[in-house]
């Protein structure tokens, strides 16, 4: 039975709205980056002493999704589950906007972003961030091998080796991602070879949760009901997820209690550090994790809301768990004399301060915007849109 | 050539030495000071007597990593409320000495109370010059590189800002420039967008001059010289007082070391 | 009448763009005023390291090979130097480019980098004034550097507080917060 694409349905006027809205987002986002390039990093809220800040943390999302968002297609092509087959492009693509739209992020907010050309002629290779140029764009290079085998029929046949070959590189890409942290041996909240595996998982959390929620938002536009069974098995899949997330981060904080030297670290994260723990244990803890949990286990998880709802909440919390790694991490001095209290005019001994800035927020939320216009312009003009044999005709019930 | 026959301040000031015969002390001097101005290659570069035993490299010639440039700072001189090294270095490198977070510092005045025994005592803490620096390793471009010399620097040619080595760096040595600057000093190029930290006055260094942060020390608590040279003062004066260096533990073998902390 | 194609239109088109081609084919014969050129001040009692010619043509690759050997290897003394670019094109005896190198549509190497348009980085980082100008915050750095000191003696001189303590924003937070 021929599968229904059901693009054709949908009025062309919503998305040129849905268009406009996320170029509106995306132009805020180049303002603010212009800005900050112009009238230096002295407008935002990083300082000498937390260097990275809102615009980091989302584009270490973005980016740790989308090589998690390649997951489900990884499903479908190296392990063959038809499901997850059948929703492959739509991975494929998400993987290539939300990538497209994190590193927009991290190369706008350099100190100098006109020296890209420097940036990819001058490498030296003990920096992960050099190796992440080849990574990152070889990422880009196999996954656009790897949509070209799924939608080009006569390719077809390769698509599981490309699979394969997508998967082991985005396991190395992620791995990498989290080594740039993992590799760090100054500060107390880095340096813990933990990460990278730490990393790898989030990223199949994470990226399993902007899938959900991108499937969620274009069935409900194109007035399709995601199927019972791909709830339910999906939103499963996304618990498993979040618990081995939450798995990873717990033997991450205990393994940091057994150490006396990091005792007074952890202390900060999780107890008196004020905004980091209650991030932390309210926004990635109860939010971010026990709810969704709860949702897809205790709840019924064949109501594709539930999924959404679980899946957002997951994003939410990964944000926060973010906002308490990177820049809670920041902020605890470093201990230059481990066995004696500090002070001086450069905040050693003291916790640094750091409140987010407008054109941050503005950044961070253009590159969102602009994984979201890739995503909504390659649906609307090429067909990414789920084929599920089973699924229910375009123009039949509008649920979702 | 050996620069060690010239008068040293760091051994004028110990009493223990058996005082010579004034007079023939002061031939012995005159005599080294005329034996120094022979010496000297004559035309290029004046080399600095005092207290100093840097020679000035020649023109065209490039940094050797037979020189290996570290300091000893001599923490039981530091006075909690001197900062004339941070003055010293602000002058020098044209930094603006504010101390807002934004603001550059290449060297602080870090003051120190044990947790157990309450014994204080003041510090100053800038880039330690590492011969494992993870500044080095961490930057893409390898803007962040260690010179044959030992000197950690910052080529802010192409720096492309991204803060990496700031993250890396254990002891909070670099800064990054948050605003554009106008008042840079013609030898210590400084902008926008690129980071930056402590270059032991490379400029000094080169025309055999000390870092401004020694030289200025009014207690000279700060000596500076040649590690490689097991004649010269730093490299005595190590052998013969206890000294220690900051996160030791990282084994990142920095050429700044301190005694009395 | 009128045809398809209107070839008198064509033709006078034609004719007019060779006597324009021509007439800016003809050598420079200086042109006074046809062309406009960059107006540079140079000071004339001292010799530049190279010929004009050759500076034109190669300035920035003389410039971006030597911020190797200085910086990178140490070099010092070469006859390549930024600061001695600017000293003389810059300095006293310059004229009207006298003062800095950038600023001012007289300023030197801004004559000519306006004219052929090509963005200067130079001067991020670089003073463009011969001999420097004095830190403008001088006056900050007294005030700021004073209450430091003063809130060290307060952190040392208060007594020990619990081993272990967390540190947070006690006495002495000397920075301002922004």
């Amino acid at each position: 039975m021929q599968p229904v694409i059901a693009t054709a349905t949908r009025p062309a006027s919503r998305f040129w709205l849905v268009a406009a809205f996320g170029t509106a987002l995306v132009a805020a986002g180049l303002w603010a980056a212009h800005y900050m390039e112009v009238e230096g990093h002295i407008v935002t809220g990083m300082n000498n002493h937390v260097v990275w800040g809102l615009p980091h943390v989302f584009a270490i999302f973005l980016i740790v999704a989308a090589s998690g968002v390649l997951n489900v297609a990884s499903v479908g092509s190296v392990f063959g589950k038809k499901l997850y087959k059948a929703r492959a492009p739509l991975s494929g693509l998400l993987c290539l906007a939300m990538l497209a739209g994190g590193l927009m992020v991290l190369m706008l907010d350099l100190g100098r972003p006109d020296r890209l050309i420097v940036a990819a002629t001058h490498y030296n290779f003990t920096s992960m961030f050099a190796l992440n140029v080849f990574l990152y764009s070889g990422m880009a290079a196999i996954v656009g091998i790897y949509l070209w085998t799924l939608m080009e029929r006569r390719m077809n046949r390769y698509s599981k080796p490309a699979g394969v070959a997508a998967f082991i590189w985005r396991l190395v890409l992620t791995t990498g991602t989290g080594s740039i942290f993992g590799f760090l041996v100054a500060r107390q909240a880095y340096g813990s070879a933990m990460l990278a595996p730490m990393f790898v998982i989030m990223s199949f959390a994470w990226g399993l949760a902007v899938f959900l929620l991108t499937q969620a938002a274009v069935y409900a536009w194109n007035g399709m009901t995601v199927p019972a069974q791909a709830s339910r098995r999906m939103s499963r899949l996304l618990g498993v997820f979040v618990a081995a997330t939450l798995y990873m981060v717990a033997m991450h904080h205990l393994t940091n209690l057994y150490f006396a030297r990091q005792v007074e670290f952890e202390r900060f994260i999780l107890l008196d550090g004020g905004v980091y723990p209650l991030l932390f244990w309210i926004g990635y803890v109860a939010i971010g994790s026990v709810a969704p949990l709860v949702l897809v286990y205790a709840g019924d998880a064949t109501n594709p809301r539930n999924a959404a709802l679980a899946a957002a909440l997951v994003v939410a919390g990964a944000f926060c768990a973010l906002y308490v790694f990177i820049i809670g991490g920041q902020a605890f001095p470093l201990e230059l004399f481990p066995d004696a209290l500090t002070r001086s005019t450069f905040y050693d001994g003291q916790v640094a301060p750091y409140a987010p800035s407008l054109p941050e927020l503005l950044l961070g939320i253009g590159g969102v915007a602009a994984a979201f216009l890739l995503t909504v312009v390659g649906v609307h003009v090429l067909d990414f849109l789920p084929r599920d044999p089973d699924a229910e005709p375009a123009s039949a019930s509008a649920t979702g | 050539m050996s620069c060690s026959d010239r008068p040293d301040p760091m051994q004028s000031r110990q009493a223990e030495r058996p005082d010579a015969n004034p007079s023939r002390r002061a031939m012995l001097a005159a005599g080294t000071a005329a034996l120094a101005g022979v010496l000297l290659a004559p035309g290029v570069h004046l080399i600095e007597v005092a207290g100093a035993e840097v020679a000035a490299r020649p023109a065209g010639e490039p940094a050797s990593s037979k020189v290996r440039w570290g300091m000893l700072i001599d923490t039981t001189r530091c006075a909690t409320d001197c900062n004339a090294c941070v003055k010293a270095c602000n002058a020098e490198n044209g930094l603006s000495g504010g101390t807002l977070p934004t603001d550059s510092q290449w060297i602080r005045k870090v003051e120190i109370r044990h947790r157990e025994t309450g014994r204080t005592s003041s510090a100053p803490v800038m880039c330690q010059h590492c011969a494992n620096p993870p500044c080095v390793d961490v930057c893409p471009t390898g803007a962040s590189f260690k010179r044959a010399d030992g000197i950690v620097l910052v080529d802010r040619h192409i720096c492309i800002g991204c803060r990496y080595c700031v993250m890396a760096c254990p002891y909070k040595a670099r800064s990054f420039v948050h605003e554009p600057l106008t008042t840079q000093k013609p030898e210590v190029p400084r902008g926008k967008g690129t980071v930056e930290g402590c270059t032991m006055c490379v400029h000094r260094v080169d025309r055999g001059e000390q870092p401004a942060c020694a030289e200025s020390c009014p207690e000279q608590a700060i000596l500076f010289g040649d590690l490689n040279d097991p004649e010269s003062a730093i490299s005595r004066r190590i052998r013969e007082i206890a000294t220690t260096r900051i996160r030791e533990d990282l084994r990142l073998d920095t050429g700044v070391r301190y005694h009395g902390i | 009448m009128p045809g398809m194609v209107p070839t008198r239109w064509l033709a006078a088109i034609a004719a007019a763009l060779c006597a324009a081609a021509f007439a800016g084919a003809a050598p420079a014969a200086e042109p006074a005023g046809r062309v406009a050129k960059p107006s540079i001040s140079v000071d004339r009692s001292t010799q530049c390291i190279d010929s004009p010619e050759v500076m034109r043509r190669t300035h920035m690759d003389m410039l971006r090979h030597q911020r190797d050997r200085t910086v990178r290897q140490g070099i010092r003394g070469e006859k390549v130097s930024l600061n001695g670019c600017i000293d003389c094109h810059a300095g006293p005896g310059a004229g009207a480019a006298a003062g800095s190198a950038v600023g001012s549509p007289d300023a030197f190497c801004e004559t000519c980098h306006r004219y052929a348009a090509v963005k200067l980085d130079c001067f991020e980082c670089h003073q463009p004034r011969p001999g420097g100008a004095q830190p403008a915050r001088a006056q900050a750095d007294g005030q700021s550097q004073g209450r430091a000191a003063r809130a060290a003696q307060a952190f040392l001189a208060a007594p020990a507080t619990v081993p272990g303590n967390a540190p947070g924003s006690g006495p002495g937070a000397a920075g301002a917060q922004r």
